[in-house]
Formats: C-alpha cells, structure tokens, sequence
C-alpha cells in the first residue's frame, strides 16, 4: 500500500498553557480531497500550517509521501517545500502589490533556480491560461484584478512547482457568490488533472460538500468525528456535527423552520457513549476520556467507552 | 403606511478617476411590518442604497438624487440635520456587519447603550440603565447586569451583534436595517442571530430590510426580495417566487451556482465573467456581458424594471420576449 500524501500523527501545538490543536490525526490519501471544518478557534488553520510546517507543533509527526518531515532543518525541508503547497483566503495580502502577476507567478522557479529566465517567462505565462486568465495579464500588477482573478493567480503560483499535496485554507471565503463557483471547480479540474491531494479547510459546508472526498470536523482543537462526505452530510453521530450542519442556511423558502440550539455544555454532554463491546475493534477500555471510534467503515466520532454510567 | 419609498435613487462619488456611479436609478417601497431582502454581490450597490436612504454618506464626495427618498413619510432628501437625527434610530436603526468597529473600545457596553437611549428619548440616566438591562435581555444575553459592565473586547463576535442589535432596538425603530449582520460570524451564531431578529419582528412587528450576499440568508428570513447587479434592481418578487422560478437571468444564474445542494462531489454550473467594475459599468444591462441569453440589444437598451407578473418584477428585456412568446 502506497503511503498517503500527508499524515499527522497525534499533531499537538500548544501556545502557553493553551491546547489550540490537541492529539489530532489526520490522513490525506493519494489524490483525494480532505476537508477540515470547524468553526473560528477550533483549530482548524493551525493544524493547516502545522502540515505546512509555517507552525512548529509542539508534539506529534508530520509525514509527507510517508517521509516523516517534523525534525528536518529548514534546508533539508527545502526539496519537501516544491511538493507542499498553500493557497490563503485573502488574495489581495498574499500577493505582493509591488509585483507582476508573471513574476508572482514564476517566482517559485527562481527561488527553486528552475530554469532560465525566459522559460520561466513561459511557464508562468502557461499557467495563467491554465488557470484561465490570458496570458497577457502577465505584465499587469495584482491591483487591477478581482477577487476571483487573484485567487486564480494564488493557485497558479503554489501549483508551478507541480506539487502534490495542497493545502487550501478558506479559499473561496471572500470571494463573491458568482464567483465562488468558478474558483471551486477550477481547484477540482487541477486536482483532477494533476493527481492533488488537498486539505481544504473550510468553515463553509456547502463548498465541502460539492468538492471533498472525506470530511473531518474540528471542536475545540479536537477531532471530534470524521467520515466519507455523503456520510457525515448523511448521516452525522457527533451533536456539534448535527449543529452544525443544521445551522446551514436551507435555500428553500418554503422549508423555514425554528431550530432549537444546543448550549455548549449540552454538547459537551451530548458527546455519544459506548459500551466496549459495541465497539469494533475493541478500544480501550474504561476512560473518561473521549476517543475516537469506528461507527461504520472509516466513519469514525469521538465518544466515551465505558461499563460505567 | 409605506416605511420606505425609493423612487429612481442615483448615488455617485467623485473620485479621482472620475465619477463613479454605485446606484443608479433603484426603486423600491417597504410596508410597515414587511421584511424585505436586498440581495447583491460586492459592488452591487445594496449596502449604498441604504446608506443612502438614512443619509449617512458623506456628500460630497457622495451626491445623492431621486424622484423621492422617504422614510417614514418624512423626505431625507430635505431633512435637515435636526431632523435626520431624530429619524435615525427612531425610525430607521442600522446594525452593520461588523460590531467591533461599531462600538467604541473605550466605553462600557452599558455607557454606550445608555448614549443611544438619552440622546432621544427624555429619560434619567439611571432609567435608561435599567432599559439597557431589559433590552439586553430580549436579546437573549443572560448575565446583562454583568455585561453592561463589560467592555466590547471581552464580548464575543455573536455577543457584540446581539449588543448592536439591542442598542438598534433600543428607540423602537419602525424599521430594521441590517447589512450583512451575520457575514462575519460562525454559521452557528449565524443561524441563532438570524433566528433572533425574525422573533423580534414577529414580536414587535417592526419593518426589516436585510441586506445581504448570501441567498441562504434570505431565503430564511424575509417575505420579499429584491436583487441588485451593477448598481441596478434586477429583480423584484414574494420569496418563495424567486427561489421557485426566478425571472431575471442573473438571479437564475446566481441561484445554479450555489454549491452543496445536491449530495455527491461535483462541479459546480458557474457564471462566466466577473461583476463589473463600478468605475466603468458596461453599457444597456449591467449583466449582459455575462449573460447566456443575451442578445445584441441588451449592450444597447438599459432595460426598465417591469411588472412581469402579478407582484414580481424583472429589468430583462429577454424575460419579456419569452413571456410573450410562450
């Protein structure tokens, strides 16, 4: 079995007495999409850059094509940086105004030293098209395009390396509704073509559900469950995983109903109980402490396993 | 009693690089106890529309015209200072997208409410504390005596938008305008902020204009709709119409493109093109350049806002032709 393109083993950062990402596993399979929901402080973009390794953590392992990456030097990551790459949410602070869009583009090659610089030329001007816009805009500076056009630019830059595994965090969150579309199907068409592997860490369901192979939800730095998107969007156990698909807005004004919201302590109170022998395989036995447990093939939610009440 | 009458609102800013047009020619009324949604994406024009109305943009650069601006019977567009004041908050309140910046950091929550209340109404400090307390209070917040101490840092992003929209409702405005109160939180407070200010208009029976990007917003909150594109009305029509069959082409569009409706992993239907740009609109229909049923007129004839049917109205001169055709 082919190792996955990205795995993090037990990840944990701690900033002071703060847990912000707390034992979390998480694996991205060969040319699959991974989302990462949660909402403001669950942890969600930390573990991104924990992958990334932008964020040191502070315990855990972090494996790249099953080459584990934690301990490496900055020089010797350098190789693993072509293959690793990040697309932020907001375009207009992650391009450089003082740039061309054709040296934003290839700047990656030059740093990589790929390359003469006229075939870098080329190769920017290639991926421009490749991500939709006219090779012309090679020469224009990020101030005169629109949110969407800069978040295709971003994309352009971090795919030049041709890297495998991408890391996408709330990509599509400042863009406008009609171009929101273009730039999630753009993402699948270039996962698609080059074989990506990608963490998309969202807090916006309805784009996880049209784009992920498997959702993982985030609560508090934990995991709280993870699945096959149609099963979590089917079939979701965690309480915060209902809420929070309940929470979404239904674009069907006839359905409008009142919800009921839960507290947080009814949540935490509503995190699901298990007996050890409901569980397979069985599982620790006896704690207090919330595990992860299988439901139903990779389906997995946090829950206690105890005899006791 | 209409609340609101917009009648062919124009809104520009002189810039450096010329005159910008951001409204131009909207119309629309709101009945007293109606909830009405804009909806638009960026530089559509919503946000200035209402901006607009209340007179809170600074002219110039702003310069303001219509055939009529009226709230609450009363015309802003010759209201003078004195009496724009007394409108404001009492007849129309705004609760904006982001409470942070709306508040100021330096004084208590309870001073800053209290500042709202005694600036209209004759009342003794003391009383309106007791208001601001009440008013906290219908907006779910459980310890008010406690938060009114509080100041707006140690509040989070949903309790600061319940405090804003305990101060809007602290005049018993007859209208209610939000503009994207719910864009910069988590969709869970979202859903309990959005559920919050359709239980207080029930309750109160206050006018609603919600101003928004997001269609699922409106689909869950408002009786009436209208959509802008390019600093135009697009569309007009009963909510439950324009997510049904929606007219206009844009709306069609806009509506197909929404992602996550269906299960399974999917490529989304797109909109070509993007909105245009404020400074250099397209000329005849600001959508046409993006549109799939465009014709060569719709780049030549801005088209009027008609009544395509009984309560809904479309500015396309294609829906027209398919109407007649049909």
């Amino acid at each position: 079995m082919t190792a996955p393109a990205l795995e993090l083993r037990q990840i944990t950062k701690r900033f002071d007495a703060q847990t912000v990402v707390d034992r979390v596993d998480l694996i991205v399979p060969r040319n699959e999409v991974v989302a990462l929901v949660g909402e403001s402080g669950s942890g969600k973009t930390t573990t991104g850059l924990m992958a990334l390794r932008l964020v040191e953590p502070t315990a855990g392992r972090i494996l790249l094509g099953g080459q584990d990456i934690t301990d490496l030097s900055q020089k010797a990551m350098k190789p693993f940086r072509r293959q690793t790459q990040v697309v932020f949410q907001d375009s207009y602070s992650s391009l450089d105004p003082m740039m061309t869009l054709g040296e934003i583009i290839a700047e990656p090659l030059a740093i990589h030293a790929i390359g003469t610089p006229s075939e870098r030329r080329d190769q920017a001007r290639h991926w421009l098209e490749r991500v939709g816009l006219d090779g012309s805009y090679a020469t224009r500076y990020p101030h005169e395009l629109s949110g969407g056009q800069r978040q295709r630019i971003s994309v352009a830059r971090a795919l030049i390396l041709g890297a495998s595994v991408l890391v996408a965090d709330e990509p599509t969150s400042a863009l406008d509704v009609s171009v929101k579309a273009q730039i999630v199907n753009l993402l699948q068409d270039l996962q698609g073509e080059m074989g990506l592997s990608m963490l998309f860490i969202s807090h916006d369901l309805s784009v996880v559900r049209s784009l992920a192979d498997q959702v993982v939800v985030m609560l508090r730095g934990r995991v709280v469950e993870r699945g096959p998107t149609d099963r979590i969007f089917a079939a979701a156990h965690h309480p915060y995983t209902r809420a929070l698909l309940d929470a979404v807005p239904v674009i069907d004004p006839k359905t409008r109903r009142r919800r009921t919201f839960l507290s947080a302590e009814e949540l935490a109170a509503g995190t699901p109980r298990f007996r050890p022998h409901e569980i397979e395989p069985q599982p620790l036995v006896d704690t207090a402490d919330p595990q992860l447990v299988a439901l139903v093939g990779s389906h997995f939610v946090e829950a206690i396993v105890t005899e006791g009440r | 009693m209409r609340l609101v009458e917009i009648d062919d609102l124009t809104v520009s800013f002189r810039q450096y690089e010329g005159v910008v047009q951001a409204v131009r020619g909207v119309s629309f009324d709101l009945e007293s106890g109606e909830s009405l949604g804009i909806v638009g994406e960026s530089g559509s024009g919503k946000s200035v529309t209402c901006s607009a109305l209340l007179r809170l943009l600074r002219e110039p650069p702003a310069t303001i015209a219509a055939k009529r601006l009226s709230l609450g019977g009363q015309d802003m567009l010759r209201a003078d200072k004195k009496a724009l004041a007394s409108i404001r908050g009492r007849v129309a309140a705004m609760v904006f997208q982001d409470p942070m910046t709306s508040l100021d950091p330096v004084f208590t929550i309870g001073h800053q409410i209290v500042e709202t209340i005694t600036a209209h109404r004759d009342v003794s400090k003391k009383d309106a504390m007791q208001r601001a307390i009440a008013l906290l209070k219908r907006v779910e917040i459980k310890n008010a005596e406690a938060v009114v101490r509080f100041y707006p840092h140690q509040l989070s992003g949903g309790m600061l938008q319940r405090v804003m929209i305990a101060m809007a409702l602290s005049c018993e405005p007859a209208v209610l305008i939000a503009d994207e109160p719910t864009t910069a939180l988590d969709v869970t407070i979202q859903a309990q902020i959005l559920q919050l200010i359709k239980d207080i208009q029930a309750e109160t029976g206050m006018g609603l204009v919600m101003i928004t990007h997001d269609l699922g917003v409106i689909a869950e909150t408002v009786d009436r709709v209208v959509v802008m594109y390019g600093g135009r009305v697009m569309e007009t029509g009963p909510v439950e119409a324009i997510f049904e069959a929606p007219l206009h082409p844009y709306t069609r569009a806009l509506l197909a493109s929404i992602p996550g409706q269906k299960p399974g992993k999917q490529r989304l239907t797109e909109i070509p093109g993007a909105s245009p740009n404020p400074a250099d609109p397209p000329p005849g229909c600001p959508f046409h350049p993006r549109c799939p049923m465009a014709i060569t007129a719709c780049s030549t004839t801005t088209p009027e806002l008609e009544t395509k049917a009984p309560g809904r109205t479309a500015a396309c001169i294609r829906v027209a032709a398919e109407l007649a055709a049909a």
